[in-house]
């Protein structure tokens, strides 16, 4: 597990904690079984079929690059088993043995655009890493621009892991974009921000839209080279709800007082939450009684009230775009002011008629 | 244009990142033949280096890194290398090992996500396009090149070390202890990835995973360079570095990977031993 994917699982065994203490689902205790995806494709599904076939669980909450997800899909679908996958992610995706507490793009992408144009960002230039995420995400966006006249001055892909952006900050810099959008993923945003940043180009003249860069990840680039820059998300430790203060209070308590939570995180704690509704509505794990009963479930989360879309399986969020504070933390300077129906396919979007 | 010209410079400072963490291979591996897949870990513990001495300065933990990682390449040279002389492939599956096992060493010591590491404030800021972290890369690449050099040709230790590699059993018959000659050669190679560590804290990610993503360059740097050649290093991360920095910028960063591994490939075709090479008369 890489730099992430470890504090999701945290957050989920902490989640798991929280509902035994209370005193479980059903009269029954949940048992975590725990598999370690490596950060590799293969071995997700390798791991996942394990879990389902061997260990016999009642479900699976995990995933984090949308190709270890892809990878997983035909294992769930194949053996009519049940995952939660908790990170925003690219979109045009709805299987029936899969639910999604992250982010689809009108969630998350959409609204980091809709944000950029009301501030007069006018000139892009989109940066990723080389995988289905960042490429579909691109797409989305380009579409976007192209309906609201929005200029995209250039489209780069690194390598998963790439840690050279010289190059590519040079053509930024060449380019002189308003703003960049940014989805890369993982360690790759340390190399790019560091080398960004040491270009003095700042925050106030060019900044960055990142939609993986949370609070965890802001620690490992360093606050001084991403601070003033712009994240999209649906949740901030410091998202103002009971609910979140009960939480971080909690993780941190459990963790040690020094760990951040952020959004994947808190995705996947609500994930083990809302499942556990679902089997008490539905009285009983198995998975066909529990997809009935899913929909429609509705409670009050850190990041504010979340209610699961029956048809697509994906989760009504609130989208929250956050700047970068010199502490660490992300201030929230906008958000949607209420849950936004999630639209995996953004059927509703006249723009995004081609993607489909 | 302009962005045609800062490739120039952009091209040698990924050169020199290139020869930074290069350099320890070309003893490990390009001396003594041993491919050590926990290079890339030596990196990585010259990185945590720097990450622990952040109060102390930027600059003790070059010296620091360099005596951290090079303790580990000497511990990993008497306990496991020195068994495994002259069977190649056994010593890549067993150095592979143990690049795993210190990946998830430093997992358990510093945790799985990335640390902070500041860069010192005198390094903030730049000339044009190239800032002085990038400079102050460029410099420490040269400066370890001259010491290496004046260590291999000015002193007793670096004749020693050189008459090893070029025919180890006749340096062995006059007199020299080899076992002791590999042991500083390990602990110098070793000790020059710590180094190259701590520079790239100043442009890159500090994780356990640091070293996968620099080992597979350093080898290529060794392999074109010519085995055990110090020029034939500096030239070769030069010349990928520049490679790199134009091919990125006229089609993007997947795309100039393939091209510099198929530039090294053909080149290999032409010359099989790299760059530059001793001829020699011993027979391994």
């Amino acid at each position: 597990m890489a730099i992430s994917e470890v504090t999701v699982r945290d957050a989920e065994l902490l989640a798991i904690e929280e509902i035994n203490a209370a005193g479980g689902v059903l009269g029954k205790k949940l048992e975590p079984v725990v598999e370690d995806g490596a950060s590799d494709w293969p071995t997700f599904a390798e791991k996942a079929t394990k879990l389902i076939a061997q260990d016999k669980v009642a479900t699976v909450f995990g995933g984090w690059t949308s190709a270890s997800r892809k990878a997983m899909l035909p294992v769930f679908e194949k053996r009519k088993a049940l995952l939660w996958y908790p990170v925003q992610y690219e979109g045009l995706e709805s299987s029936p043995y899969i639910f999604y507490t992250g982010a689809t793009t009108n969630q998350q992408i959409v609204p980091g655009l809709d944000y950029l144009k009301e501030k007069g960002k006018k000139k892009l230039f989109l940066v990723g890493s080389d995988y289905v995420f960042p490429r579909t995400a691109n797409k989305i966006i380009k579409a976007y621009a192209a309906a609201n006249g929005m200029e995209i001055l250039g489209e780069e892909y690194t390598p998963l892991g790439h840690t050279e952006y010289s190059t590519l900050v040079n053509k930024i810099v060449e380019a002189k974009p308003d703003a960049v959008f940014n989805t890369l993923n993982g360690d790759s945003n340390v190399a790019f921000f560091k080398q960004l940043k040491s270009t003095g180009i700042g925050a106030d003249q060019m900044p960055v839209m990142s939609v993986s860069v949370a609070e965890e990840e802001v620690r490992g680039i360093g606050v001084d080279n991403v601070a003033g820059h712009l994240v999209a998300w649906n949740y901030y430790q410091t998202t103002d709800t009971p609910a979140n203060e009960r939480f971080v209070a909690a993780f941190k308590a459990k963790y040690g007082a020094d760990k951040v939570t952020s959004d994947p995180m808190e995705a996947g704690y609500n994930a083990v939450y809302l499942w556990a509704e679902a089997v008490r509505k539905a009285g009983t794990t198995d998975v066909e009684a529990v997809k009935k009963a899913a929909g429609g479930v509705s409670l009050d989360r850190p990041e504010g009230r979340v209610t699961i879309d029956g048809d697509n399986q994906h989760v009504y969020k609130t989208a929250r775009i956050g700047v970068v504070q010199p502490d660490g933390q992300i201030k929230e300077v906008w958000n949607s002011g209420e849950p936004i129906k999630p639209d995996p396919y953004l059927k509703t979007y006249s723009w995004a008629g081609g993607l489909v | 244009m302009e962005g045609v010209l800062n490739q120039l410079p952009i091209g040698l400072s990924i050169g020199a990142v290139l020869l930074l963490i290069a350099l320890g291979l070309t003893f490990t591996f390009g001396q003594m033949g041993v491919v050590n897949m926990a290079h890339g870990e030596f990196i990585m513990a010259g990185a945590y280096t720097a990450y622990l001495l952040q109060g102390v300065g930027f600059l003790v933990a070059l010296p620091a890194a360099f005596v951290v990682a090079g303790l580990m390449g000497l511990v990993l040279e008497r306990t496991l290398i020195r068994r495994f002389y002259g069977r190649p492939l056994d010593t890549l599956l067993l150095t592979w090992g143990v690049s795993l096992m210190l990946q998830q060493l430093a997992r358990d010591l510093f945790g799985a996500p990335n640390v902070q590491v500041a860069s010192p404030a005198w390094l903030r800021g730049g000339i044009g396009i190239l800032p002085y972290n990038r400079l102050f890369i460029m410099a420490l690449a040269a400066a370890s090149v001259l010491a290496i050099w004046a260590y291999m040709n000015k002193t007793g230790q670096g004749r020693r070390m050189r008459a090893v590699m070029q025919n180890r059993r006749l340096a062995a018959t006059s007199g020299i202890d080899t076992g002791r000659v590999d042991q500083r050669t390990f602990f110098i190679g070793s000790g020059l990835a710590g180094v190259a560590g701590v520079a790239l804290t100043l442009i890159g990610p500090v994780g356990p995973a640091l070293g996968t993503y620099y080992i597979v360059d350093a080898f290529l740097v060794v392999v074109a360079g010519g085995l055990g050649q110090l020029r034939g290093a500096v030239l070769a991360a030069a010349g990928l570095g520049l490679l790199n920095s134009y091919a990125e910028f006229w089609s993007d960063a997947s795309l100039a990977k393939v091209v510099v591994f198929v530039a090294i490939i053909g080149f290999l075709q032409v010359r099989p031993q790299g760059l530059f090479f001793v001829r020699s008369r011993a027979l391994t």
